[in-house]
């Protein structure tokens, strides 16, 4: 995987295109994907490289977090000068939350699956939601278990079929209607195969601060993309449906495109970048959550396939904005700070005689 | 017991007893939930401030309110501070258990008791003193309401009189309790007084057993396990706890939150740390991992059943080589057990605590002030061997009251391990993250946000190569494992050595550790005054065991492991290091049911399995 190398110096002119922070697109490289061809996750990976490079992101400074399924073994596939710590299964969020209480400064990506989350992990899951932790949490979700062979997982949509004709009798978890429920302040749905609307909202996760609780519907073109799946490529083809059209225009970026106020959102986010959501359906408006939650309650009943962003609060307060902690991440906190003095040992001893 | 030597038996109320003086034990059976804990604590210190060493446990109930509970003082001028297995002064305040605890005494106790319960009729070999709580309690002149709490403070103001407690020590005690709530103070003073005026003028001592001034407490402190683990962290440079509650274990958090909101707050009012009430301790665990990995000093504090929830996780840090810190403050298991009941049952299971090849530091205190050191220790061991460690407190130490030489500033730098940072990589150009350069086993680790290219490395739980790459290999696994071992014996003759005591070619060798301790240094004398058996005394202190352990067994013809475990969990986690020859020499006393351990008891037993 070669995690430890350095960026080979570009061998000739014409000088090759970088960022904003003079990094290449191959800084944000990973290792040789072991997923099978074709696997949404591999686009996901693509789309996170390309978010990245384009916000220019100091690779260093992202932690990559990930539980165990397909999903999670991704991170090595991605952006090898970033850290990455690929956990047990089903607890990524709880490492993720002791990474960023250590060190604030960190940009925390969570890569996850349907089983990583929903099943083994729901637990977890919502408490990470319920902090507003931020975090970028990525369920790369296939409706079923690809690195046991193809089991069903909680996703999975009522009726929809295995590959051996089982059908799936019980109804599915909604992770946006979850999170929007137990307080994750950016929560939308996207489709691995939907090049410019997970790239636009993956670019916009990365300028919030607070929990971006992205669900991507990532087909597994092993076991889960044939006739009678409702997460094949197919499926999602016919049946995808957007809230709204999603334009994200970075802090660094000048706006030189109007928009209608009348049909379009703009969420001035954290670092001062813009998030545009233009409606593409008339009702919808992403920052109330009882609206969002209805409409994502709706599309089941129609066999509707979500996606666009369901409820965006760019002011919320998150979790370590709570814990009002020194501007020093507390990782690297000297002994100087953090051993009381003599005095204050004496201190307490007296209190105790 | 050194009461019955003195005592005439059935001779209760017999002029010309002899005088027992700073040796006795002292048991307040009350209702949970009736506010006892603050007269107890009275009475305690009242004794302490007399100059006496004293140790206070409490007995009590997995119950908030209404289910009986006891306390247990021990007053001993010698300094024996282990719980007594008899008591000599009962002081019977819940009608429900009265007769049972006086059924229980032996003849020649003392009985202090509500005047309604009648538990003189019980019996006439003990000693009884009536008191009429609630009309003294009235006279007080507290409301209803008050009147059922106050009746405590009366009784501490009755015993205090029969053994002859200055009350001047009582008020002061009164005064320290009650600093910040002048007007409980006010009420508990009055009460106390009640008590103290209503046994001046209505009883006469009958009993023998006295408290006169000694010198034996100056400049001590008292205090519980968890409060001093609590500032140990704290002074150990912790930056990180996440803690799911759990008893006995929550005090430990509780009270380093209100430390630490104290002395690690800077003026700009931003901590220097952070405290997370996780979900269950599966995450509490996930966070102390994900927190050490990003390099926080992190830690996390729990009991049997959170340890057993942490064995996944407690795999991934060892494998993935992340430091953490973990207080297993033990009470008896197996499943829910005795939940506010003490023991050391969690040694074997911790030890090699997940699947697959594992096995851990452990670090036995068994003193309060061993709860404060080790906590360093702890977290330099953490961070120097990149994996967890376990503290086995248990709910004697970590919830009861122990009197102590005030601890020791730390005089020894935090070590954090083998960190390179940017300039490290800079000069080396690479590093591979499992690699054993120094031959101890231990590779060197980067932290997330080391701003360099080639800093980071991929940390996994799957098999994995010197250079943290995946991997498949047989070799590569093989050596990976063999590397951890090597790390494990290294840390050797790292951990704290044991404590041994060693006299004149004594046969018989004692081991034993944690709590347990107490016992054992009153059990030596008892052995040697009693049955004129010399013996010697390792006291373990740490996991993987030490050379002076080896030698130590090897030394003696037969060495009894004391443990407070039904299986002799210590015993066996020895017998897997020592050499098989040595296996005979062992022999376990073991010690289960949940009541800390006494000496009587382990003199007795070891004097049957000596066949004398």
């Amino acid at each position: 995987m070669g995690t430890t190398t350095n960026t080979p110096a570009p061998s000739s002119a014409p000088a090759p295109k970088t960022n904003r922070i003079g990094l290449q697109v191959i800084d944000y490289r990973g290792g040789k994907t072991t997923l099978c061809a074709g696997c949404g996750h591999n686009a996901i990976s693509e789309r996170i490289i390309d978010a990245m490079y384009e916000m220019g992101v100091q690779p260093e400074r992202v932690a990559k977090l990930s539980g165990i399924g397909c999903s999670s073994k991704s991170p090595a596939y991605f952006m090898n000068r970033a850290h990455s710590l690929n956990s047990v299964h089903g607890r990524m969020p709880s490492v993720a939350t002791g990474a960023m209480l250590a060190n604030k400064d960190l940009i925390a990506l969570g890569v996850t699956g349907d089983g990583d989350t929903v099943s083994i992990g729901v637990g977890q899951f919502v408490h990470l939601m319920r902090r507003n932790l931020p975090i970028i949490y990525v369920i790369e979700d296939n409706g079923c278990y690809g690195l046991t062979k193809g089991q069903f997982s909680a996703t999975a949509d009522l009726g929809s079929k295995l590959k051996s004709g089982v059908v799936n009798d019980l109804p599915p978890v909604d992770t946006c209607a979850m999170a929007i429920q137990l307080g994750a302040t950016f929560v939308g749905r996207s489709f691995s195969g939907d090049k410019r609307q997970l790239h636009t909202m993956l670019k916009a996760a990365i300028a919030h601060r607070g929990t971006v609780m992205l669900d991507v519907v990532s087909p597994c073109v092993t076991f889960n993309d044939h006739e009678g799946s409702t997460k094949s490529y197919k499926y999602m083809q016919e049946h995808e449906e957007a809230v709204n059209e999603v334009s994200f225009v970075p802090s660094f970026e000048e706006i030189n495109v109007d928009y209608d106020p009348g049909s379009t959102l703009e969420v001035t986010m954290h670092d001062g970048s813009s998030l545009r959501l233009r409606k593409m359906e008339e009702e919808y408006d992403p920052t109330n959550k009882i609206h969002a939650v209805r409409r994502l309650m709706e599309s089941h009943e129609k066999g509707e396939v979500l996606t666009g962003v369901f409820y965006i609060n760019a002011k919320a307060p998150n979790f370590i904005d709570l814990l009002n902690v020194t501007d020093q991440p507390l990782a690297t906190l000297p002994e100087s700070v953090t051993r009381p003095s003599r005095e204050v040992l004496a201190k307490c001893m007296e209190e105790l005689q | 017991m050194a009461t019955t030597d003195v005592v005439p038996r059935g001779s209760a109320g017999q002029m010309g007893q002899k005088r027992v003086v700073n040796d006795m034990s002292i048991q307040v059976a009350t209702v949970n939930g009736s506010g006892s804990q603050s007269s107890n604590t009275v009475l305690l210190r009242s004794i302490f401030q007399m100059g006496v060493p004293i140790s206070g446990k409490n007995l009590f109930p997995s119950n908030i309110a209404g289910l009986p509970t006891w306390f247990t003082i021990r007053a001993n001028k010698d300094g024996y501070i282990a719980r007594k297995k008899e008591i000599d002064l009962l002081i019977a305040m819940n009608a429900e258990t009265a007769q049972d605890d006086v059924k229980t005494l032996n003849p020649g106790a003392a009985v202090l008791y509500d005047e309604p319960l009648a538990l003189d009729k019980l019996r006439t070999d003990l000693i009884f003193y009536a008191v009429p709580y609630d009309k003294l309690a009235a006279t007080v002149g507290a409301d209803a309401k008050l009147r059922k709490l106050i009746k405590n403070m009366i009784y501490v103001g009755v015993a205090a009189h029969l053994l002859g407690i200055d009350h001047a020590e009582v008020e002061k005690a009164i005064g320290k309790q009650f600093a910040t709530k002048a007007k409980a103070a006010t009420l508990n003073l009055a009460a106390a007084k009640a008590g103290h005026d209503y046994a001046a003028a209505n009883l006469t001592k009958r009993d023998p057993f006295y408290i006169e001034r000694m010198d034996k407490t100056k400049g001590k402190i008292i205090v519980d396990g968890n409060s001093a683990a609590a500032l140990g962290c704290m002074f150990a440079g912790c930056t990180v706890v996440t803690w799911y509650p759990i008893t006995p274990s929550s005090s430990l958090v509780e009270t380093m939150i209100d430390y630490m909101k104290e002395h690690r707050v800077g003026p700009d009012g931003k901590a220097t740390f952070a405290i997370v009430q996780a979900e269950d301790e599966l995450a509490a665990i996930g966070m102390v991992i994900g927190a050490a990995w990003a390099g926080a000093r992190s830690m996390t504090a729990t009991a049997g059943p959170g340890i057993s929830l942490m064995a996944e996780f407690t795999g991934l840090a060892y494998f993935v080589e992340i430091p953490a810190v973990i207080w297993d403050i033990q009470r008896v298991g197996p499943s829910t057990g005795l939940p506010t009941r003490t023991s050391q049952g969690d040694v074997l299971s911790t030890a090699f605590l997940s699947h697959g090849d594992t096995k851990h530091i452990l670090l036995f205190p068994s003193s309060v002030s061993e709860c404060f050191s080790m906590a360093q220790e702890a977290f330099d061991l953490a961070e120097h061997f990149q994996t967890p460690v376990f503290v086995m407190s248990d709910l004697d130490l970590g919830m009861n009251n122990w009197m102590s030489d005030p601890f020791s500033y730390p005089e020894k730098p935090i070590d954090r391990g083998k960190v390179l940072t940017r300039e490290d990589i800079e000069k080396a150009g690479s590093f591979a993250r499992y690699k054993d350069v120094d031959g101890d086993g231990i590779g060197y680790r980067t932290l997330p946000g080391t701003e360099h290219p080639a800093a980071a490395y991929f940390a996994r739980g799957s098999g994995h190569n010197e250079r943290a790459q995946y991997s498949e290999r047989p070799d590569d696994f093989e050596r990976n494992m063999e590397r951890l071992n090597k790390k494990f014996e290294t840390a050797r003759s790292f951990v704290p050595r044991p404590e041994v005591m060693t006299g004149a070619k004594a046969k018989v060798g004692i081991i034993a550790y944690g709590t347990s301790h107490w016992a054992i240094i009153e059990s030596r004398d008892q052995l040697v005054n009693e049955h004129k058996l010399e013996t010697d005394y390792l006291r373990v202190r740490s996991y993987p065991f030490t050379r002076e352990i080896h030698d130590f067994i090897a030394n003696h013809e037969r060495v009894y492991v004391v443990e407070q475990n039904r299986d002799g969990q210590m015993a066996s986690l020895l017998k897997l290091d020592i050499k098989p020859e040595l296996h005979p020499r062992l022999r376990s006393i073991c010690h289960i049911h949940g009541l800390p351990i006494d000496a009587r008891s382990v003199t007795d037993e070891l004097m049957m399995m000596e066949g004398k």
